[in-house]
């Protein structure tokens, strides 16, 4: 007799914390006849949850310093390197071959260096001092925009997880993003990576279901600021940007087509995912007539 | 021998009248649209009247573009962007732009006129603040036009084509500055509306762009109310929409290009807090204050009209603020004395005056200078509540008005979060004289532009927009480009 083999249960991942679904259900996702697993059916609740945890947490990691949201990155992709051959193995099992899984492993691990390099960089890039005609400094800087809901490319296990997050964390948000609704294990795994890489509980939520029930949460949510949407459904783009309206979340569709190609490597990305802010103050000029306020 | 004159104190000493003169300006008196080079009647057969919100007199007759007017402008922009200004090289572009920048300068005076007899505003304003700025802007965005891979490293920046845009009438020329210089900068033809209610200058500037030479249809102006907006905006042949005006119709807007492929900049409503330290300069703060929200009337987006005053100072800076508030002379908007003008329409003044009774109603404390109103025209007295908490409508609503809701606040935290605490977030003020608290402050606040120790300060290389329902896209700067290009 063989050992008894212990399986793993996949749940989500809301504030650092790896909860059942609230709502008790499942879904087993399959690859041909093969069963992947029972999955959390998420539910509108969840999001929520997700949401207020993406939100607490925002201060936290769009206060840590650029140098620092750097290391962290860095550290994700360390982890994960350290465990490629689990994410190769489940690659393999939803249906990737074994030299494609290898390709996605280290392309997802090659793409969090390259963003973890522009933390400290993109601002530097966007900003701007302006010379107004006034006797004012004046400059423009990029800030994190806040909440971002992702919806992940459902063609990609890790590497779209990776290529939609890692842009949306250098800018210096958080978020809560729905894993592919056919290939989930990863994003289950990933986020044990996430749990052991100081990135803070609750920057990155990640839950797992159906696109068709939780879209219309996410992207109606009141409380998030942006949206990613990587996919090409055309009646679901025009359903979230539709719903985003309510208060004007910034939406951005991204086919991520031809994930490997390094066309996707490109602080634009981040740019997405930023507010511009001015500020002004007076300079007081000595010995010229009137106040510099 | 008369008496010698003696020197009184105890009285006010009134300015005499300096009225800006009239004569010299020149308005038709019906304007028809500006469609591919040319003054064409309208479709609609239709024309509406200009009136001055000061003495409710008409000014002229202008044209109501429909949607078969709304066709022909974008047919005209894009036979103009197809044939010649996609092919026509980048410098010569900019050549033009600066040319119709010295063309306003030029003009400056008749503009400012015209901007202050049409939309009510106070002469000063418009002479020393919108004709300038707007002659400054087309200037900046002139010199991009062949620099434009500079401003996005490693991309190939392409124009998107036709952009449809549609301006509010606080600043009509200044807005319609904002909109046309980069959309041309970079490349794109426009078709744009003026808001109903302040049409002229848009005309005037068609003039401008008629003898600055630009080829037939690179812009086309026109006029209207909602509907021709409506028809710019859901035009299919139109590549871009920028909007500047309310959350709510910004909001429709949004929702009418959804599944289109069409780019939007929005700038919308604000609610901006104005925040004063005890250590801040407070007489320089006191003048920020006014100039916050009675700044054109307070119809600006931007205008600081929640103030926080830290509890220590409470007493000194509305004593100072009700001081100063008394000294502003409101009236009639040539006189170069004027501080407040008319407001814009009897319609806003509507709007303003219901929210003044809100406020009473929610038991707010109102204080309003005792000034003498004209007769004739829509005015209102600069205005001031206390005793307003957080939930009142006239501190979560935009009025648009020159009504300010005062608050005070013990600390630095409480202070930011009932800051941000708005849909809105477009600007702030913060008012101290502790660099590291300003930076504290300016940082926090979630808002596009924030002031510190300075406030409604603009300028064409400084960008501006919103951060949540305050829109998005940026106006002004080089992020200004960004908006009208494929990257």
């Amino acid at each position: 007799m063989g050992r008894v083999e212990i399986m793993k249960t996949y749940k989500i991942y809301i504030g650092g914390a790896f909860p059942r679904t609230e709502s008790g259900r499942y879904y087993t996702p399959m690859n041909g006849e093969k069963a992947l697993g029972n999955i959390c059916l998420s539910s509108r609740k969840d999001v929520r949850n997700a949401v207020v945890a993406a939100r607490v947490t925002h201060n936290k990691w769009a206060g840590k310093s650029a140098a620092n949201r750097s290391q962290i990155l860095y550290r994700i992709a360390e982890m994960l390197e350290g465990r490629k051959n689990q994410f190769i193995a489940e690659l393999i099992l939803q249906g990737s071959t074994k030299s494609q899984a290898a390709k996605e492993v280290i392309a997802s691990v090659d793409r969090l260096i390259y963003y973890a390099g522009w933390c400290d960089k993109f601002s530097q890039v966007f900003s701007s001092v302006n010379p107004v005609a006034s006797a004012h400094f004046n400059f423009t800087a990029p800030e994190p925009m806040g909440v971002v809901s992702i919806i992940c490319k459902e063609e990609s296990g890790l590497l779209g997880i990776v290529s939609a997050i890692a842009p949306v964390l250098a800018g210096g948000n958080t978020c809560v993003l729905l894993a592919s609704e056919q290939r989930p294990l990863c994003a289950i795994t990933f986020a044990e990576v996430l749990n052991s890489s100081d990135v803070p509980g609750g920057t990155v939520n990640i839950l797992t279901g159906k696109r068709s029930e939780l879209i219309e949460h996410m992207a109606s949510h009141m409380d998030v600021n942006g949206f990613l949407y990587c996919g090409t459904d055309n009646e679901e783009i025009n359903t979230v940007q539709q719903l985003a309206v309510e208060n004007l979340k910034r939406v951005t569709i991204s086919p991520l087509e031809d994930l490997l190609n390094e066309d996707h490597n490109t602080p634009y990305y981040i740019d997405d995912f930023v507010e511009m802010k001015t500020t002004w103050h007076p300079i007081e000029k000595i010995g010229a007539t009137g106040s510099g306020y | 021998m008369g008496k010698s004159p003696t020197l009184e104190f105890d009285s006010k000493w009134n300015l005499s009248p300096a009225p800006e003169s009239t004569g010299h300006i020149n308005l038709k008196e019906q304007y028809d649209l500006f469609i591919g080079g040319k003054w064409v009647k309208p479709a609609s057969k239709k024309y509406f009247d200009t009136i001055n919100p000061a003495t409710e007199k008409v000014l002229a007759k202008v044209a109501e573009a429909n949607e078969k007017d709304v066709n022909r402008a974008v047919l005209a922009a894009r036979k103009a962007y197809n044939e010649v200004w996609s092919k026509l090289s980048a410098g010569e572009r900019g050549k033009y732009i600066y040319r119709i920048a010295r063309l306003i300068q030029e003009r400056a005076r008749e503009f400012s006129v015209i901007e202050s007899m049409d939309g009510g505003k106070v002469i000063r304003e418009s002479r020393d603040v919108d004709v300038p700025l707007a002659a400054a802007h087309f200037f900046y965005y002139a010199g991009w036009a062949d620099k434009l891979k500079y401003a996005f490293p490693n991309r190939n920046p392409q124009p998107l084509g036709v952009a449809g845009q549609i301006i509010p009438w606080n600043f009509p020329l200044l807005m319609a500055a904002w909109k046309i210089a980069p959309a041309l900068a970079t490349g794109n033809t426009v078709v744009i509306k003026s808001a109903e209610t302040t049409p002229l200058t848009l005309y005037k500037l068609a003039e401008v762009i008629e003898s600055a030479g630009l080829p037939p249809g690179v812009v086309n102006i026109v006029s209207g109310a909602g509907e021709t907006g409506a028809a710019i905006v859901n035009h299919p042949d139109v590549n871009k929409i920028a909007f500047t005006g309310s959350t709510g119709v910004g909001k429709i807007i949004q929702r009418a290009v959804v599944g289109t492929n069409k780019k939007t900049t929005l700038e919308l409503g604000g609610k901006a807090a104005n925040i004063v330290f005890e250590d801040a300069p407070l007489d320089q703060a006191v003048e920020g204050i006014i100039n916050g929200i009675y700044f054109n009337q307070g119809h600006v987006c931007c205008a600081g009209s929640r103030l926080f005053i830290q509890e220590s100072v409470k007493d000194t800076v509305l004593r100072k603020l009700r001081d100063r508030m008394e000294s502003l002379i409101v009236g009639d908007p040539m006189d170069k004395n004027t501080d407040i003008g008319a407001i814009n329409s009897k319609e806003q003044l509507g709007i303003i005056k219901k929210y003044i009774e809100v406020g009473k109603k929610e038991g707010a404390t109102m204080y309003q200078n005792s000034c003498d109103l004209p007769k004739k025209g829509y005015w209102c007295r600069p205005t001031l509540f206390t005793n307003v908490s957080q939930s009142s409508r006239i501190v979560q609503e935009e009025i648009f008005g020159p009504v300010l809701a005062v608050q005070t606040f013990r600390t630095i935290d409480e202070v930011i979060a009932k800051a941000n605490n708005s849909p809105y977030g477009l600007s702030a003020g913060v008012w101290t004289d502790k660099g590291s608290k300003i930076f504290n402050l300016t940082s926090q606040m979630k808002a596009g532009i924030v002031w510190a120790n300075s406030y409604n300060k603009f300028d064409p290389t400084s960008p501006f927009g919103g951060y949540k329902e305050s829109g998005f896209g940026r106006e002004g700067g080089l992020h200004g480009l960004k908006p009208y290009l494929n990257l």
